[in-house]
């Protein structure tokens, strides 16, 4: 369904119900359909690889530069010549990757964990259980998507660091992202499906709710809970405005935030500042991608590819 | 958008369907009041969870900015005196407010129209039967999936003054470069920011074309409608929520937006040029302590997005 191919008038070969006598399409030549087709599919694969490249250069240049003995800008980086690694060891010695990366494991672990244990819990009883408040629950989950995060990190900062005391402290990175409300709001759908009988049957059985989700309902919700954590994880993997201003410890700081202060202030400290920002970079960018490569039908959700034609 | 509005009314059928049970009668009643409690136990920390982290906060800004608040060292306290209004005076009459204002709209004016533009004819074009489209999805997603921090970093060197693109440009490069330039450091971050999210954009949009019904485009070809015609008359109008949606995403981008002023533009940009209302409150509120002004420009934030959401919403669902 390409846009590019002007074909004002004629036969357009897209719907596959062109091709039946009766859609009445055949009165334009039909010779020239096949000479459309042809025209249409390159400006599709053009404007497709026109788009690829614009989306992966970047990333290219990304681990190009951060392979090179020295980077500068000018053309030639583009080309991976003489690669070493030895920007991966600078950008190391500058803020300590391993302490870094360890810190945004055990925020994004933290949130993972909050978020599949009460997110579950929250999902399976907006779903399935019957008490009250529940459609304020479900409305504030719903209103919760829609408020801007940031606009509230002023009184955050100012609750969890001042009044809690919980700067330069993993709970306090964890709490505002802890449960996931997107995650709920999937959990809750997913269990929605399932079929109402499997848990009468079980509750008539004598069986508590908590074994019910344990034993029935988690084991069905593989897939959900799969999503959920990809989901989930690429936020606080990714966050840097709030563990920017939770954590002053070089020490605590998740790789976002110290990867930002090199980026700002940290950089005349190495030999080839550029190969080690973007070698930095790499390291941030990795297990999202590799995760996302790993998973990637999770990602794109089932229902986007079952409705494709062809 | 239909998902949610199904999703709303779901429970209700649920409702109907466990009131409706008729002969095990006193099991169902002994456990409805089961699940009464059972629900709301394991409902409770989520609650918790939004009231400390959203409802709370909320109602604290709302507090903060009628108040003269400081910051104080641990173990000191300070009175904040009641100021009424005073604060909003202040963030409605400094001109860096209306300047980051200014900048979202800025950033609005660019991302939407480019973001509903490339995102649709991307989705178009993977939406045809087509080999490697794997691939190319693969390749439109992953800067969303990507740290900003670790995107900004590649984009900085790209266009930075001695950067690959100038390079590329030779004696055409702007001068001052893209991004110390007061004209372009804000379309910069809003050409930026559209491409993190395309991505996005294009499986929302690659979802919505699967509900576009074929009988439409074969009436339109039957009408004689050509490729671009069909486009525009039965595609676009068929994605028309998703467009809704996109409209609203940006906006609450636009609002959000902190990471990318801050590090892409060192700060906000020459003389404020793209700074935005999130860093001027990070820069006034804790930079330079003074949180009453910040909490009333977020509170002046929140009504600006709620006012041009529902604005936007009008206008974008006015053709149906």
């Amino acid at each position: 369904m390409s846009v590019s191919t002007p074909a004002p008038g004629s036969s357009t070969p897209m719907s596959p119900a062109v091709k039946t006598p009766s859609s009445g399409t055949r009165r334009a030549r039909p010779r020239s359909a096949g000479a459309h087709r042809t025209r249409g599919t390159v400006v599709k694969y053009a404007v497709l690889s026109l788009g690829a490249v614009a989306f992966l250069f970047p990333f290219y240049y990304m681990i190009v530069g951060s392979l090179r003995k020295t980077t500068t800008g000018d053309l030639s980086s583009a080309v991976p010549s003489g690669l070493t690694g030895s920007s991966y060891t600078a950008v190391n010695g500058a803020i300590s990757l391993g302490r870094s990366l360890l810190n945004s494991g055990i925020m994004t672990i933290g949130v993972l964990l909050c978020t599949l244990v009460f997110g579950v819990l929250a999902g399976y009883a907006l779903a399935q259980l019957q008490f009250r408040g529940r459609g304020t629950v479900f409305a504030s989950l719903m209103l919760v998507q829609m408020v801007p995060f940031q606009l509230l990190t002023l009184p955050l900062y100012v609750l969890v660091v001042r009044d809690y005391g919980l700067g330069d402290n993993y709970v306090g990175m964890i709490l505002p992202f802890a449960i996931n409300s997107t995650a709920v709001f999937l959990f809750r759908q997913f269990f929605l499906q399932l079929p109402q009988s499997l848990f009468e049957a079980a509750r008539l059985d004598g069986a508590g709710e908590l074994r019910i989700l344990w034993k029935i309902a988690l084991p069905m919700a593989r897939p959900a809970v799969l999503t959920a954590m990809l989901l989930t994880f690429i936020g606080p993997w990714n966050e840097f405005l709030w563990p920017f201003l939770v954590t002053k410890n070089a020490d605590m700081q998740p790789l976002a935030v110290s990867l930002a202060s090199f980026l700002s202030n940290l950089q005349g400290t190495v030999a080839n500042p550029t190969g080690a920002l973007l070698a930095g970079a790499c390291v941030l960018a990795a297990p999202a991608v590799a995760l996302f490569i790993l998973f990637q039908r999770h990602f794109t959700s089932t229902d986007i590819d079952s409705g494709v034609k062809g | 958008m239909t998902n949610l509005r199904s999703a709303v009314t779901a429970p209700r059928a649920g409702t109907a369907v466990v009131g409706g049970r008729g002969p095990a009668e006193g099991a169902a009643s002994r456990h409805r009041r089961l699940t009464t409690r059972t629900g709301a136990l394991f409902v409770t920390p989520y609650v918790l969870f939004l009231l400390v982290v959203f409802a709370i906060p909320m109602v604290y800004t709302l507090w903060i900015s009628v108040h003269r608040f400081y910051f104080t060292a641990p173990g000191t306290h300070a009175d904040s005196p009641w100021v009424g209004l005073s604060n909003y005076r202040d963030v409605f009459t400094d001109p860096v407010v209306g300047r980051a204002f200014l900048n979202i709209a800025v950033f609005l004016v660019i991302n939407v129209p480019l973001t509903v533009l490339l995102a649709l004819v991307l989705a178009a074009a993977l939406n045809a039967k087509i080999r490697f489209r794997a691939f190319f999805r693969a390749a439109y997603y992953l800067p969303y999936i990507t740290a900003s921090v670790a995107l900004v970093a590649v984009w900085q060197f790209l266009f930075g003054s001695d950067g690959f693109v100038n390079h590329l440009l030779g004696s055409h490069a702007p001068d001052p470069s893209w991004l110390v330039n007061s004209h372009l450091a804000m379309p910069m971050i809003a050409v930026f920011v559209t491409w993190k999210q395309l991505g996005f954009f294009v499986m929302l949009y690659l979802a919505a074309l699967q509900n576009v019904g074929k009988e439409l485009y074969e009436a339109a070809s039957v009408d004689g409608a050509g490729r671009i015609r069909q486009f525009f008359s039965v595609t676009v109008p068929g994605v028309r929520p998703a467009t809704t949606l996109v409209v609203i995403y940006a906006i609450i981008t636009g609002a959000n937006l902190f990471s990318e002023p801050y590090l892409l533009t060192g700060g906000g940009g020459p003389d404020h040029a793209s700074t935005s209302p999130v860093l001027l409150m990070y820069q006034k509120g804790i930079e330079q302590g003074h949180p009453d002004f910040a909490a009333a420009l977020g509170v002046v934030l929140v009504a600006f997005v709620l006012v041009i959401s529902l604005a936007a919403r009008k206008l974008t669902e006015r053709g149906n």
